[in-house]
């Protein structure tokens, strides 16, 4: 625990001194968690349109049968969309608590900076100029899309004298993604992709197929593990720059790390699903409650509980209205929005 | 002494010649912009054939494109750049952030909202809707307005600016949510219809609705006008405009009630354009300084001219089709609005 950090120390984050680091729980959300998304993984597949028995379920998985229409089912639709929302929600968790400990700012979101209406942007003119680009090209143009929305809402922070406060930077952010999201808009009316790309945009799993999951799956696991192993630098960093650089931290170097890991989680994610909010501006924030302030294990824990909040987010979906779907989109945002308010009504400082 | 006094008149007077110079120029600039967005679309009419036209002395087809097809949309256009402008010079005055709008603020979202409902479980659009249109879209407006208020006042502390923006934009992301569900569940050709719409769109382009919208910012407008002494005083701080003996609370409301009011309106039969009213009321800063005596006719005119060039615009660049207005004010708008950011203290 050479990292460790005691309750007192800090006087920027007094957060950190409402949650010291809490190892044990952490272990038992990640041993729980796993446990939670295994059943979990079961239940969303069984649960739908039309209920499957878990035993199906079971044998669906580990003893195909290509005859039974059941098996067809899982195997086709449900078994890739509930990994696929397993690990879009990880990786929305985990950008956000990157992104968190690296700016110190408890508002950051891929979804509030600018990366997912980026990602989408990018996407929105794949589909206009260049249908039925095969999903590697997608994943990258996605990365690229990323990569532009948090350029602008950055170089804005960069150009402006005193850098950006939180608000500032959410509001950097909203003008952003009004701008790429008016463009995919115009985008999508001009060429008249209507409403696939709506629902796309929407954010729903619904389409996740097993080729997808083997594209993205190196990426995010790469992604992921990288998080993990940065994750030391990120605690330093999030006590501020100084202190990390004076204990000896290249700061510039594990910022720049971590936005590239940002950038292939959050475009990963919405290539898949499109472009989902507040899960990385909820899901980090609990992670912090629950075990406290050293992302060693924020960066793990955020990755369950990010998974199992996308996962039973998407099974509400459809289950709430059948045979319609709603967007996942609009039922996290439907929980991120207090939460969101919450924050913005506690944080006193800086705002 | 007197040569003092002398200066100050001078300085006075230049600057009232200024303020009328903006004043007029954007006037005379809306009316360019008028004379040339007559004359985009399919059929082209030679400056001449226009003005025949408008005297009444053209084609029978002549007629009928301008008077019932770009003439009320023209019109709507102004009148709806106005109406946001004045309503985004308010929201700035009273919560003294200069990047207050009501698009940020989420009062478009929620004005969309019902709209929006209205749209789905009414898809005709005779008489009696064209009136209930700004009706219901001022009631998703107020309430919207209302709730935001509510969340970000706390007790002992009153409304904090920042506070006041943040929630906003919560809040227009939870609609924008509910929005987005209740979009998906249209049918196809109703779909088009709501996204063309909330992308901020001149849909509602006919006399009808110049009609249901005018008396809005008649009434308004000049309402407002005559508080611009009181958005002065407000923007000194509530402390500085009590001790000159206004009633800072109440005034703030029926404010705020006069940009909701507006906005509301105007999104109405426009859409979701964003961004006129925080562009517009700076640019009218920065040309004839922050007195609302001058800033809010500058305004509202830089506000009708920015809608009608994207409205221009839009019909013009991908023509025979269209992009809708809020498109086209987003990509000029946003930009500023970041370019704003980056220069701004605080």
């Amino acid at each position: 625990m050479q990292y460790s950090i005691k309750a007192g120390e800090e006087v920027e984050k007094p957060s950190a001194v409402k949650y010291p680091s809490r190892p044990w729980a952490a272990t038992l959300i990640l041993v729980g968690g796993m446990i939670a998304l295994v059943f979990g993984i079961g239940l969303c597949i069984s649960l739908g349109a039309a209920d499957i028995k878990l035993s199906v379920v079971w044998d669906a998985i580990f003893h195909f049968n290509p005859e039974l229409t059941q098996h067809q089912i899982i195997q086709d639709l449900r078994f890739p969309r509930v990994l696929g929302g397993a690990m879009v929600g990880a990786c929305f968790a985990v950008a956000g608590a990157i992104m968190q400990g690296m700016t110190r700012n408890p508002l950051a979101d891929s979804g509030l900076l600018g990366l997912n209406s980026g990602a989408g942007f990018a996407l929105a003119l794949c589909f206009a100029f260049a249908p039925g680009l095969p999903f590697l090209y997608l994943i990258m143009f996605s990365f690229l899309g990323a990569a532009l929305g948090a350029g602008l809402v950055y170089g804005v922070g960069s150009f402006s004298r005193t850098g950006l406060s939180p608000i500032r930077l959410v509001l950097a952010g909203a003008a952003v993604s009004a701008l790429l999201s008016a463009l995919s808009e115009g985008i999508q009316l001009y060429f008249r992709i209507g409403q696939d790309l709506a629902f796309w945009y929407a954010g729903g799993v619904a389409g996740t197929t097993w080729l997808q999951l083997k594209i993205m799956f190196p990426w995010v696991g790469g992604a992921i593990i990288g998080a993990i192993m940065l994750s030391p630098s990120i605690t330093l960093l999030s006590l501020g720059d100084d202190i990390a650089a004076g204990l000896g931290q290249r700061t510039k170097l594990v910022k720049l790390l971590g936005a590239i890991i940002v950038l292939i989680l959050a475009g990963s994610a919405v290539s898949v699903v499109g472009v989902v909010g507040f899960v990385g501006l909820i899901i980090p924030h609990l992670t912090r409650m629950l075990v406290g302030v050293d992302y060693r294990w924020i960066i793990p824990c955020s990755a369950v509980l990010g998974s199992l909040l996308v996962m039973l987010a998407d099974l509400t979906a459809r289950i709430i209205n059948p045979p319609y779907e709603t967007p996942i989109g609009a039922l996290i945002a439907l929980i991120g929005v207090p939460f969101f308010l919450y924050l913005a009504r506690k944080e006193r400082r800086a705002l | 002494m007197s040569s003092i006094e002398s200066q100050t008149l001078s300085a006075d007077r230049r600057k009232k010649v200024r303020d009328i110079t903006v004043i007029s120029i954007f006037s005379a600039l809306i009316i360019i912009a008028f004379m040339i967005s007559m004359n985009t679309g399919f059929i082209r009419l030679s400056p001449m054939e226009l003005l025949r036209t408008l005297f009444g002395y053209g084609t029978d087809k002549q007629e009928l494109i301008l008077f019932e097809f770009r003439l009320p949309r023209i019109v709507i256009s102004v009148l709806v750049g106005a109406g946001l402008a004045v309503s985004g010079c308010i929201l700035q005055g009273i919560s003294r952030n200069a990047l207050a709008d009501p698009g940020i603020l989420g009062i478009n979202a929620g004005a969309g909202l019902v709209v929006m409902l209205f749209i789905s479980f009414y898809p005709t659009t005779t008489a009696a809707p064209t009136f209930l249109l700004p009706v219901l879209a001022l009631l998703g407006a107020g309430l919207t307005a209302m709730l935001i208020y509510t969340l970000s006042y706390k007790r002992h502390e009153g409304i904090s600016p920042s506070r006041l923006l943040l929630t906003g934009i919560a809040v227009a992301a939870g609609i924008s949510a509910v929005t987005i569900v209740l979009t998906l569940n249209l049918r196809p050709d109703q779909y088009q219809t709501v996204a063309t719409w909330m992308a901020g769109s001149i849909w509602g382009s006919t006399w009808k609705f110049v009609l249901a919208l005018l008396p809005w910012i008649v009434i308004l407008i000049p309402y407002v006008m005559s508080k611009a002494r009181v958005l002065n005083v407000l923007s000194l701080g509530d402390q500085m405009a009590q001790g000159l003996g206004t009633r800072v609370e109440k005034e703030r409301l029926l404010l705020l009630a006069a940009a909701v009011g507006l906005a509301g309106s105007c999104v109405s039969v426009s859409g979701g354009i964003g961004f006129v009213g925080l562009i517009a009321p700076h640019l009218g800063r920065r040309l004839v300084g922050p007195r609302h005596q001058a800033l809010l006719p500058a305004s509202a005119l830089i506000g009708g001219f920015l809608v009608i060039v994207a409205d221009t615009l839009g019909r013009w660049v991908i023509r025979p089709s269209e992009v809708p207005a809020g498109i086209v004010v987003a990509v000029i708008g946003a930009p500023y609005f970041l370019y704003l950011l980056s220069r701004t203290k605080g």
